[in-house]
């Protein structure tokens, strides 16, 4: 598998940067689809991701992900590893920062001065593990509720102990917060009014919750508050083996499924050092851009819905039951697929696939024309659109954008041309981008991804070999039912597959696909045993849900509905 | 328009009937409501009118609630049932739509929605997640919404399909059919 890193692996750069840094860094072991890793002191973590991120020639500026493993079962001394994951757009590389927590002295500095997006990033692990990060402004319960007692990803919490709430937060104290923090002033004969957005409110995609402090409808601050539709798959990945875990990938961008099992089978394959047969990584293909297509079909449907223009719906979604059809056809369900497997599919597809696809094909351009000639110049539409919810590339770099919404903002990044995997250098194909990072432009920006999507269908359906679907690996794929009853070799790894689950050897792994949200990782780190020890996805619409006040203050509240249809958070993907 | 309550007469117990099936030699009052429009019993009609006019609170959190997308748009159809008018006011509904994952962080929020809906109402557990924690046996999930409200129809499923929900609806408009009396 090509999981491209470092360009410039151990470069002067580096060297330089270990230099500046002598006794406070250290190189660790390698991660795998990651250029460096180094162990950090943690008095000078800020220090060092400052560094990283301004000195030239590193230029890490995403923050891509942060979180925290507990190593109290595995290991003496300090239990917690803090793991920042850093990337450098501009020159194609990944670091890894660790830097390791005592339990008594639970605390890091916060580094959210640094990157806005981890302000969420260490709410989240200070819910999940309690590490305390100082300087912080709002170090709140974020993905459990407030009278959760206790740190669930912490290997001595029991995964079936569940808490009731028998209130919701009413968020007022963060409001205050936000006040002082960030005042706005309205005039002396005005009052302003307090109103809950959600969770349950048709604009809400899911279960999402605003409290916004209005000064008629203008809103003066956006409080979120999300984790209503916290499933606990990270806790979950701990006790399923390797492919059990496979249909919580589905769950979690639920609008395309295959696109999660694809990142996430392909973070396995990277962590084992296998590749996938090439059949198989053109079924991939095939069958990840129709689930592209179908969850850009539903994000512009429903977020016209919103904007009251109902005929899109009926439209995006006819062309959506067709592709339905084609995947049913492969997979057996319509929305949750878990197709994919360790190094290989569940099955290989029926032999009438590429007619069907080709003739679904057929059908994509005119839908998605007829749909979009109904907006793209419309004068209600452009005038909701246009200049709402506005975000510059800086900033959205800052906040970890990714996919359409960074692209939007008119920086050309896609994962499948910078890290091509998956066979995505063969292809033809644009990286739409948009002006001004607006509600207008990422809707248009994805209804030209569904196009892009198409040409590297038509492409990969014309390349696919002939060929085996399994990689040829007895310990990670199952074997074919004519060796499982025709000799004993097939039928004792058909028995300890089966028994035991795959074998992933130790070590841990960063690798990050492009599904329709963005940047979808996996952090894997595994012990060697029959489960993950800890398996985290890195989902996209969390870092760009967390700059929504930052879209939606100053604005309308109608703004802000076109705002959050355009963003496509999926909560299944936001809160895991 | 008279609309008379006529409980001895068994053969209408059911939903409506043209009053052009009178026996012959009916009386003139019974003309006179033929040329009216029909006769039924009160409770009939209600129940008739109600079955063919559920306007669900689709209360959808996860994957279902695509599904449920699934089941108003032009393929599935749910407005042939009567059902397409989706209200997200709990005020304004008489079905619970639950289609998605609860949490322990939504069971408050759920109760306080359905206790918001007027009476008569009917709940839907649509998918296993809603109707039993489904897969996700952990410490964030409610293990079933019946811990926290009544459920009239467990839809199987992750998600169902569009047609499950649609039989739960017909089985729905089945039993306020034979509901024994206006409430």
């Amino acid at each position: 598998m090509a999981v491209r890193s470092a360009v410039n692996p151990g470069s002067t750069d580096y060297a330089r940067f270990e230099e500046r840094f002598r006794g406070a860094v250290a190189r660790d072991e390698g991660m795998v689809g990651v250029g460096a890793v180094w162990r950090v002191r943690r008095e000078a973590i800020l220090d060092v991701l400052r560094f990283l991120r301004d000195e030239s020639g590193l230029r890490f500026r995403m923050l891509t992900d942060l979180t925290a493993v507990d190593c109290a079962p595995v290991r003496d001394g300090d239990r917690f590893d803090v793991v920042y994951i850093l990337h450098s757009l501009e020159r194609g590389d990944r670091v890894a920062v660790k830097c390791a927590i005592p339990e008594e002295d639970c605390r890091c500095d916060s580094a959210h001065a640094l990157f806005a997006n981890a302000n969420w990033l260490e709410r989240e692990a200070w819910d999940m593990y309690g590490i305390e990060f100082r300087g912080h402004p709002n170090l709140k319960r974020m993905l459990n509720h407030k009278d959760f007692v206790g740190h669930p990803l912490r290997k001595d919490y029991d995964i079936y102990r569940g808490q009731w709430l028998s209130e919701s937060d009413d968020l007022l104290d963060e409001l205050e917060r936000r006040r002082e923090l960030d005042p706005r002033p309205v005039p002396a004969d005005r009052e302003t009014m307090v109103l809950n957005l959600g969770p349950s409110h048709p604009a809400a995609h899911g279960v999402l919750r605003n409290l916004v402090e209005l000064d008629g409808e203008t809103i003066l601050h956006a409080i979120p508050e999300i984790g209503y539709l916290h499933r606990g798959f990270e806790k979950s990945a701990e006790v399923h083996d390797w492919n059990q875990i496979v249909p919580y990938t589905d769950r979690l961008n639920y609008c395309s499924a295959i696109l999660n099992n694809i990142a996430y089978a392909r973070a396995v394959e990277a962590l084992c050092g296998i590749t996938a047969t090439d059949r198989t990584m053109f079924i991939r293909v095939i069958l990840g851009e129709l689930s592209r297509i179908m969850d850009h079909l539903v994000c512009n449907g429903a977020n016209l819905v919103d904007l009251g223009a109902l005929t899109n719906f009926w439209y995006l979604f006819n062309l959506r039951e067709k592709i339905y059809d084609v995947i049913e056809s492969v997979t057996g369900a319509r929305l949750t697929n878990s197709y994919t497997r360790i190094g290989s599919l569940w099955a290989d597809v029926p032999p009438e696939f590429s007619d069907s696809v080709r003739n679904v094909l057929r059908e994509i351009p005119k839908a998605v024309g007829d749909s979009e000639k109904l907006v793209v110049r419309n004068r209600i539409f452009i005038d909701r659109t246009v200049g709402v919810g506005k975000i510059s590339t800086e900033e959205a770099l800052s906040f970890g954008f990714t996919g359409p919404c960074l692209r939007a903002t008119g920086y050309e990044f896609d994962l499948r041309k910078a890290y091509p995997y998956d066979h995505y250098d063969a292809f033809d194909f644009e990286v739409p981008t948009g002006h001004q990072g607006d509600t207008y432009d990422r809707v248009m920006v994805r209804f030209e991804e569904i196009r892009q999507s198409v040409r590297i269908v038509e492409q990969a359906l014309k390349m696919m070999p002939e060929g085996p679907i399994k990689a040829d690996h007895p310990a990670l794929t199952i074997p074919d039912k004519k060796q499982t009853y025709g000799n004993i070799e097939g039928l004792v790894n058909h028995f300890k597959i089966i028994m035991h689950g795959v074998q992933v050897p130790k070590g841990e792994a960063y690798v990050a696909s492009e599904a329709a949200n963005g940047e979808l990782g996996f952090y894997i780190v595994s012990d060697g045993g029959q489960t993950p020890y800890k398996c985290r996805c890195r989902a996209a619409c969390f870092h760009i849900y967390s700059a929504f006040p930052r879209l939606v203050e100053g604005g309308m509240i109608a703004d802000a509905v076109a705002t959050l249809g355009s963003l496509n958070i999926i909560a299944g993907e936001l809160e895991r | 328009m008279g609309l008379i309550s006529r409980p001895e007469r068994p053969e209408l117990r059911t939903g409506v009937q043209k009053t052009r099936r009178l026996p012959a030699g009916a009386s003139d009052e019974a003309a006179a409501v033929r040329d009216a429009g029909f006769v039924t019993r009160f409770d009939a009609l209600l129940n008739w009118a109600r079955k063919n006019s559920i306007w669900p609170l689709p209360y959808g959190t996860a994957c279902c609630a695509i599904e449920f997308m699934g089941a108003v748009d032009s393929v599935f159809d749910l407005s042939r049932f009567g059902a397409e008018v989706v209200r997200f006011s709990p005020r304004q509904s008489d079905l619970l739509l639950v289609a998605g994952t609860i949490t322990y962080k939504q069971a408050p929020i759920l109760r306080r929605i359905y206790d918001q809906m007027p009476e008569p109402k009917w709940v839907f557990a649509m998918g296993v997640c809603a109707s039993s924690g489904g897969f996700y046996d952990n410490y964030c999930t409610l293990q079933g919404i019946d811990k926290v409200i009544p459920v009239d129809f467990y839809i199987g499923g992750c998600p169902p399909r569009p047609e499950a929900v649609l039989k739960a609806l017909l089985e729905l408009q089945k039993r306020i059919e034979s509901a024994p009396a206006a409430r």
